[in-house]
């Protein structure tokens, strides 16, 4: 909402500079968003009189003025422009001037010719026909104003208006007004502020508006007032300057009169106002009703709407006229020949005109206040203040009398008044008389202990939004700061530490956190490789996405990081190693909402990795969150990765997550020219896995013996079962085993590897001998024979 | 014999000034002093003196064999002074060489400052919740005071997955769910992702995150969240950060306001960092709508509370002074390093 202080100064006299204006009605709950002062790029222009014009001597073109701007001599001043005339007014930029856009003006020669300044058009200061619809836009302004020479051209022009910028919340329409923004600019400063009533005198030649129209309201519930007065003899041409001015200044372009006087009403009362040709209201009945079914309306703007039964239409008998508070039809627009108005002030229900100018994709001016509820106590005084100025203006006459069709409900909102209370709720100690004070600034009445709410006040339904009316006007600023009582106790709980050792743990192992996107595109599954049937393709879909690249929740992080990897490969990062806790969401049938099951996903390229970086990585995490007791197993069927590299965890038979190295053709999907590497956790089933008891061991008190075993089996052997089987078998006294050599080529049969292990063994009773750490091994080779798995000699 | 024992007492003093080497000074103690040195050869020959003499010259060759043991530790002494003198000599480096980094990740900035917010709040007695992010309109909107049809939905545009369903805009249905699960005194912050359909730019991003906060309690006042908050805004911003409330307007909370710290910059004067006003604004806050705690059936005449809520992208720009919110979603390394 723009606001023109020249406007506001009709109803509150504010004379304080704007920047203080801007912070007071801030802190009063109009947040001001800017200011800016008309023409405050212009400097030292002024109105000259043009006394006497001659031809230059040696150009074709420019013209030598002497102009009168109030000074003991009048200035020589050079233009090329045709329409100047002895006798007129115009605007004589001095030397030294400024203009907008920060053009300098200088005294200086024009073909050998002094000039002591420049003569401007309307351009050049920074104005537009629709500001001034007598001047001409290629020549110099020539005022029509009344003004004398040496005026300061801003002051003759009424170009030095402020214009207050105020972000005006949905919750209060009424603000969205002259008068409102009045009513608050007083209860700030603590000034008197009085709506005045608007006096029609009425043509008083005996006709009535009953007598030619009338008005049938269908759906009460949406439209729940409709008023209308009715202009004849109507004669359009433009507005007086200063409504041109106030238009200007709040943002909009000045038309002509009746269309002006229905745009200065709305901005001045906040109702929206529309003006019918009278004509063209067949049968001279206006009906308020429902679309019906397949009907259609041509709107103002040239475009064919086809309507709904929940839209609400003004109509005559035979035709929808227009959209009810959305726009007026074509077919009974004001035009040149329009000799009888109907002006429409009507209230209509908030949620309606909104679904309605949604559905019809229009917002306009008009809808966008109706949408926020407006008062329905408004719509009179707004429809007899534009009556007020069609009679100033001499627009036309007013015909006697008014329609006014009123279901609004006729009590106002009662909520009771309670000092105590609103003074516990703030922290402060405001005297009642104070509270009261505010409270009848704001146009609130009090009957003994309940505050009558005004009707423009909808938002205020409860006795906090009384409380934050005295908040307001005594002051945010003065509420005290205390600290909440009462004992708190608060701890990050098991699952949150536990994530937390995540990311300390992927961080120390060289990882760096990533955050990305929950919502992907469809196509990512195709670049991970996943086939048409996978399951993984249901994903939850956002039925109004910006673009297709973040128009699905992912089912799996997997081509999250994949980008991330590939964004970092293309931009030639050699290394490359990241992790994330992110979310993937599954849907599932029967269910409203998804499954949001969080995911540690690792991803590493460079710096010499390969799978058992990753592996190492990943065995290190569950090292440090205490998850024991896991089994691993290659898996060789999933798309994203390389079918003999790639592998699932498992705890207790459940999968728990997944690593590998990323498939060549997935790498070519994503651009990366390097061996890439990837692992997924579910979060939720490490932490169920976790067991956080921890007993303390004596620390040995006898030596270890060692023995080192290398050993021969097929090469297809998984390693890991030969260590189950010596786990197994070499009882109690094995402390550890430790893989130290995986070999194949010379010496070794083909389709045959040997390995080699260290064994640790020790015994808490005593030293142990050879003997005992023989026998040891002996049981772990005849274990070992049974997988055919041999000592290699 | 008084002679041979001057003359060893002679000779080991000339050979112990010329030693240089630690190993050399052991074969001298052997050859002196040893089993088969030249002293005892001497002491050996004691038995061929006469009673008289042989105190005296027992006392002598004493003597000498304490003066040539003390010579040879003080010799021992120095020699190991000079060799540990050359060792550190020998071992200097150039300690201005870089040194060698063990490989460690970071956080991601945004983690970082969350975790920072997180704790002050911790600190404050404020338990950390959370809740679903494809959340029901039920609970994002309507048990927020945010019937169909309000025109506060404009300003939260959103994204839909059917009629009932949405991602959530921001972070407070979790104080919906909370009040529900929960019966006061209820002290809680949820921090997450929250989505609205911005297009991707320098300044929006269709996903962001949001800290919210929620107090409820008997007797909670104004007063109470202006004080939360501002010890929040200085642990945040630091002690001498100037924080101003002023009026505003959400529809769950009732009164609203929202909280502006004084521009860092220009300290209240107006610049392009606050673009004119002098303050830059934080945080949106208010008194918790009656409605609301009516809807999650707790009794507003008994209890009262606060809440407030900050988007978090804005403040990890701001504190690092990052100019482009897509940075935040692109990982590059060159980007994650710095923090």
């Amino acid at each position: 909402m723009d606001l023109s202080m020249r406007w506001l100064n009709d109803y509150v006299k504010i004379e304080t500079e704007p920047r203080r204006f801007a912070q007071a009605l801030t802190m009063s709950g109009s947040k001001v968003e800017g200011w800016t002062v008309e023409g405050d790029g212009i400097d030292r222009v002024v109105v000259g009189k043009v006394l006497e014009v001659t031809p230059h001597e040696d150009s074709d073109h420019l013209v030598v003025c002497k102009i009168d701007v109030g000074g003991e001599t009048p200035l020589q001043i050079v233009t090329g422009a045709s329409n100047v005339v002895p006798g007129a007014w115009v605007p004589a930029a001095l030397d030294g001037s400024t203009l907008p856009g920060g053009k300098k003006i200088k005294k200086g020669k024009l073909r050998g010719v002094v000039s002591e300044g420049m003569l401007c058009s309307l351009g050049e200061l920074g104005l537009t026909q629709h500001d001034f619809p007598y001047a001409v836009e290629d020549g110099i302004f020539l005022l029509e104003e009344e003004c004398h020479a040496g005026q300061e051209i801003r002051e003759a022009l009424g170009y030095n208006d402020t214009c207050v910028e105020f972000e005006i919340t949905p919750n209060r329409p009424d603000c969205l007004s002259v008068l409102g923004l009045a009513r608050e600019a007083a209860a700030t400063y603590g000034l008197p502020f009085a709506v005045r009533e608007p006096v029609v005198k009425g043509c008083g030649d005996g006709s009535r508006i009953e007598d030619s129209l009338s008005v049938e309201v269908q759906n009460p519930t949406l439209c729940p007032r409709y008023t209308a007065k009715m202009i004849k003899n109507v004669q359009v041409g433009p507005s007086p300057r200063w409504m041109r001015e106030r238009l200007r200044a709040s943002g909009v372009r000045p038309i002509n009169n009746l269309v002006d006087i229905t745009n200065y009403v709305m901005l001045e009362y906040g109702q929206p106002l529309h003006a019918f040709d009278a004509s063209q209201i067949r049968g001279g009945r206006i009906i308020v009703r429902n679309a019906q079914p397949g009907e259609s309306i041509e709107t103002l703007d040239g475009n064919p709407r086809r309507l709904n039964e929940a839209m609400l239409v003004i109509a005559d008998p035979e035709r929808a006229v227009a959209v009810a508070g959305v726009m007026g039809g074509g077919n009974s627009a004001i035009t040149d020949e329009t000799h009888t108005v109907v002006l429409e002030s009507a209230n209509f229900l908030g949620s309606s005109v909104r679904i309605t100018a949604r559905n019809l994709g229009m917002r306009t001016d008009a809808s966008a206040r109706y949408e926020k509820g407006l008062d329905p106590k408004n719509t009179m005084g707004a429809v007899l203040r534009a009556c007020e100025l069609v009679e100033l203006l001499g627009v036309g006459e007013v015909v006697d009398g008014v329609i006014d069709v009123d279901h609004s409900p006729a009590e106002p909102t009662r909520i009771p008044f309670d000092p105590d209370w609103i003074n516990r709720f703030l922290g402060i100690e405001v005297p009642r008389a104070e509270m009261e004070r505010i409270l009848l600034s704001l146009e609130f009445k009090l009957e003994g202990d309940e505050v009558i709410v005004p009707s423009f006040r909808a938002d205020v339904e409860h006795k906090a939004d009384i409380a934050e009316e005295i908040a307001r006007f005594y002051g945010y600023d003065k509420i005290p700061t205390t600290v909440i009582r009462g004992a708190a106790k608060a701890s990050l709980t098991p699952e949150q530490k536990f994530e937390r050792e995540i990311h300390r743990t992927l961080q120390a192992a060289g990882c760096y956190e990533v955050v990305t996107y929950s919502f992907i595109s469809p196509k990512f599954y195709d670049q991970i490789g996943l086939p048409e049937n996978s399951p993984l393709r249901q994903s939850v879909k956002i039925s109004n996405p910006l673009g297709e690249d973040t128009s699905v929740m992912r089912t799996t992080t997997l081509p999250s990081m994949l980008e991330v990897l590939s964004h970092n490969y293309a931009h030639k990062n050699a290394v490359f190693y990241g992790y994330e806790i992110g979310n993937e969401y599954i849907p599932h049938e029967g269910q409203e909402l998804p499954d949001e099951n969080p995911q540690v996903t690792v991803g590493l390229y460079g710096g010499g990795s390969d799978f058992y970086t990753l592996k190492g990585m990943v065995e290190l995490l569950l090292e440090r969150l205490h998850v024991r007791g896991w089994d691993i197993r290659p898996v060789k069927n999933h798309p994203t990765f390389h079918p003999g590299r790639c592998a699932e965890l498992l705890k207790d038979g459940r999968q728990i997550g997944l690593l590998g190295e990323v498939h060549p053709s997935v790498l070519e999907n994503y651009s990366i020219g390097a061996k890439a590497y990837l692992a997924k956790l579910d979060v939720q089933a490490l932490f169920a896995g976790a067991d956080f008891q921890i007993e303390y061991k004596a620390t040995p008190r006898y030596p270890a013996s060692t023995r080192d075993l290398s050993l021969l089996c097929d090469e297809e052997l998984p390693i890991i079962e030969i260590e189950k089987v010596i786990r197994a078998s070499a009882g109690n006294c094995l402390e550890d085993v430790k893989l130290f050599d995986v070999y194949k080529g010379e010496q070794v049969a083909e389709s045959q590897k040997s390995v080699s292990y260290s064994l640790v063994m020790r015994s808490p009773n005593g030293t142990m001998t050879d003997g005992e750490a023989d026998a040891a091994v002996k049981r772990v080779l005849k274990a070992l024979e049974k997988i055919n798995v041999f000592l290699r000699v | 014999m008084k002679e041979a024992l001057e003359k060893i007492r002679q000779a080991a003093a000339n050979e112990l000034a010329r030693c240089a080497d630690i190993k050399e000074l052991d074969q001298l103690r052997v050859k002196f002093l040893g089993k088969k040195g030249e002293l005892t050869a001497i002491l050996k020959a004691m038995g061929s003196l006469s009673a008289e003499e042989r105190p005296k010259m027992g006392q002598l060759a004493n003597e000498v064999r304490g003066a040539i043991e003390e010579s040879l530790s003080e010799k021992l002494a120095s020699l190991k002074e000079a060799k540990l003198e050359h060792q550190l000599r020998s071992e200097r480096l150039d300690v201005t060489m870089p040194g060698r980094l063990p490989e460690m990740g970071k956080p991601h900035p945004l983690t970082l400052v969350m975790d920072e917010i997180k704790e002050i709040f911790l600190g404050m007695g404020f338990s950390v919740v959370s809740g679903p992010e494809v959340e029901t309109d039920h609970y994002n909107f309507e048990m927020l005071n945010i019937p169909k049809e309000h025109p506060a939905r404009d300003t939260q545009d959103t994204f839909y997955i059917n009629e009932n369903v949405i991602l959530r805009t921001q972070t407070s249905p979790v104080q919906i769910r909370t009040m529900e699960k929960q019966s006061p005194p209820i002290r809680v912050i949820s921090p997450g992702r929250v989505y609205r359909s911005d297009a991707i730019d320098a300044t929006h991003s269709p996903l962001f995150h949001q800290i919210e906060g929620l107090v409820v309690d008997k007797g909670v006042t104004m007063a109470d969240l202006k004080g939360t908050l501002e010890i929040f805004v200085k642990r945040l911003y630091g002690e001498d950060a100037v924080v101003r409330f002023r009026p505003h307007h959400f529809p769950f909370t009732e009164p609203s306001a929202e909280v502006d710290v004084m521009c860092f910059s220009c300290h209240g004067e107006g610049c392009r960092l606050c673009k004119g006003e002098g303050w830059i604004e934080i945080l949106g806050c208010g008194m918790v709508h009656p409605k609301v705690l009516q809807n999650c059936g707790i009794d507003p005449e008994e209890y009262s509370g606060f809440a407030f809520g900050m988007g978090l992208e804005r403040v990890v720009m701001r504190r690092f002074n990052i100019d482009d919110l897509r940075l935040f979603f692109e990982n590059d390394l060159r980007f994650l390093d710095q923090f």
